[in-house]
């Protein structure tokens, strides 16, 4: 939909050879500290700014050679102050680009009615005017003025800001569910994370008016370009993340206490008591996962069976170790298993997960590290959360 | 007083008549100019700005007297001078009024016209001076207080106007006639103030609904 390269130097450098391509119906995130011109960037899509240099192109067309006027009001614009005319009535604000181009007055009063609809307002709010609205009110008019003639690209720069937390997230959730429905193409500024990472199917990180990192949210999370990217997604964040990026290869415990098909029962219990486990997994010379057997079995059969095969359960869960833990956390939970294999893409056993390793992952997404706050693990871990708390105090 | 009034009557009405005649007019033609001036300042770059506002507050210095005088040479005596020269004086108020509040509209709603595609013209017709309204009608409400009271002066030209009463008072040492000059012009600027002032309240933007 677009191919955007620009270079902005102008004694000082705000944007610098920006190359980006959106496709339709993204929701691209621009996000960066104040000054990494992501908000430059955007007000050069709709010409509030021009270029110093580079082209902008829309469907195709070069904007440049577009008439800035017609150009604006095919591109939804939506600020962070709001920006409702506060002398017109609702209705008029929503109409405001329609009227401009001169639209039949019955098309943009059923227009008015469609759009306050779709921001869930009462249609009698139409008449209103916008100092008797709240301020998330007053945004959600702020974003419908933006699709009211029936904009595709949608500019928002940092429309939820002043908002608080939340009428933010209800917003959020609008113009996510808005996006959705409707298709359009949103380009939107923000120096919040959560929000970039909630909405955006695509988030351009920004620093210094160079683009840092262009990924889907999962891909900023699982590889940040750089320290800048870490930093911007914090600490907390990454932490917080990890189960939805971790893979099962990552967390398991490596190697996991085996037998071999050809073993008589009498090594396979020698085993289990050296290793003190109730149960063995049982692989065949090249390490491919053949099956597994438990302490109950080997009692049951000890004196019918002579070798390992004879009794091994040869349908067992297991799980691959490049999968997600946020994928396989809850199959695990579920089933109730004690421990689950761990196999490589050949089939090989790699590893094994405890239920006490589950116990970790979710114990770090909530707490993260043994840094952590002392007193959380105190409350919350008794015994565990004692010895975390006395290395805390060495520390 | 009544009988004042009997004597002076007929005069007084005609003398307010032309009072108001002159003041009307030179507050009119200050409207038409200095309204479009303030409003081409503000797409103007600050420098041009402040030119032209200096240049207008020295106006404003010149006394009235002299101004009056001034205008004799170029055109002579009656009303023609005294309109240009109160004129002249109406500008600043209007001009300054018009500036600042047009400066004082809020960035983001000029930021949100521009950007919905409005045209410059179309964001200071439909946004910019609905914004401006009252103050810049409190510049016009200030100016037309001045003029009148001004106009006053008017008479040492031959403008007419209240001011006969009051320097024929001032030459022939009759406090009637001075009262009788100076109080109709506190009477017409408190009226025309308090018409202004409902004009005023006219176009200030409905901002709740009735």
């Amino acid at each position: 939909m677009e191919h955007l390269n620009k270079t902005y130097p102008g004694g000082k450098v705000a944007v610098e050879d920006f190359n980006l391509e959106i496709e339709k119906g993204e929701f691209v995130c621009f996000i960066g500290t104040s000054g990494s011109g992501k908000t430059t960037t955007m007000r050069m899509i709709n010409r509030m700014l021009s270029q110093t240099s580079g082209t902008i192109k829309l469907n195709g067309e070069d904007i440049g050679k577009m008439d800035p006027v017609k150009l604006r009001r095919q591109i939804g614009y939506v600020i962070q102050n709001i920006g409702l005319m506060p002398h017109m009535t609702i209705r008029d604000n929503i109409t405001l680009v329609p009227r401009l181009l001169k639209w039949p007055q019955e098309k943009m009063n059923e227009r008015a009615k469609e759009m306050i609809k779709l921001v869930e307002l009462p249609e009698d709010y139409l008449d209103r005017y916008p100092s008797q609205l709240s301020g998330g009110q007053q945004q959600r008019i702020g974003v419908v003025r933006a699709l009211a003639a029936d904009q595709d690209l949608v500019l928002m720069d940092e429309p939820f800001g002043a908002l608080d937390p939340i009428t933010r997230e209800a917003l959020q959730d609008l113009v996510k569910d808005l996006q959705e429905r409707l298709g359009k193409t949103f380009v939107f500024v923000t120096h919040d994370m959560d929000e970039a990472l909630k909405l955006s199917t695509r988030i351009v990180v920004m620093d210094g008016g160079k683009i840092m990192q262009v990924d889907t949210p999962d891909g900023i999370l699982r590889h940040p370009a750089n320290e800048f990217v870490e930093n911007l997604i914090g600490k907390d964040r990454l932490i917080q993340a990890r189960p939805s990026i971790t893979t099962v290869g990552q967390v398991m415990l490596k190697d996991p206490i085996a037998t071999t098909p050809g073993k008589s029962l009498t090594d396979a219990l020698r085993l289990m008591h050296d290793k003190r486990v109730d149960s063995l997994l049982v692989t065949d010379e090249a390490g491919i996962l053949k099956g597994v057997i438990g302490i109950e079995d080997v009692d049951y059969n000890f004196n019918s069976a002579t070798s390992v095969s004879d009794i091994m359960k040869k349908d067992l869960f297991y799980v691959q170790s490049s999968s997600l833990i946020r994928d396989t956390v809850e199959r695990i939970l579920k089933r109730g298993l004690k421990n689950i294999p761990v196999v490589d893409d050949n089939h090989r056993l790699v590893g094994i997960v405890t239920r006490a390793t589950l116990v970790d992952i979710v114990y770090d997404a909530l707490w993260g590290d043994e840094e952590a706050d002392e007193e959380t693990n105190n409350i919350h871990h008794g015994e565990d959360a004692d010895s975390a708390s006395a290395k805390g105090g060495e520390a | 007083m009544m009988s004042f009034l009997q004597t002076y009557g007929a005069q007084l009405l005609l003398k307010t008549w032309q009072h108001l005649y002159i003041s009307a007019i030179a507050l009119l033609l200050g409207v038409i100019v200095a309204v479009p001036i303030g409003v081409l300042l503000t797409r103007a770059n600050d420098t041009v700005a402040n030119v032209v506002m200096s240049i207008a507050s020295m106006l404003q210095t010149i006394p009235a007297m002299a101004l009056l005088a001034l205008m004799i040479p170029f055109f002579g005596i009656g009303s023609v001078p005294a309109i240009i020269a109160l004129f002249i004086y109406s500008l600043l108020p209007i001009l300054r009024n018009t500036y600042l509040g047009m400066k004082d509209v809020e960035p983001a709603l000029i930021d949100a016209a521009k950007g919905m595609g409005m045209t410059s013209g179309q964001s200071i017709i439909k946004v910019e001076v609905p914004m401006a309204a009252p103050v810049i009608m409190a510049g016009i409400r200030l100016s037309a207080t001045y003029v009148i009271a001004w106009a006053a002066l008017a008479s040492y030209i031959g403008a007419g106007g209240l001011g006969d009463f009051i320097f024929n008072g001032l030459n022939l040492y009759r406090t009637d006639l001075i009262l009788g000059g100076s109080i109709p012009v506190i009477i017409l600027a408190l009226v025309v103030d308090w018409l202004l002032g409902k004009l005023e309240a006219a176009v200030t933007p409905r901002t709740t609904q009735a």
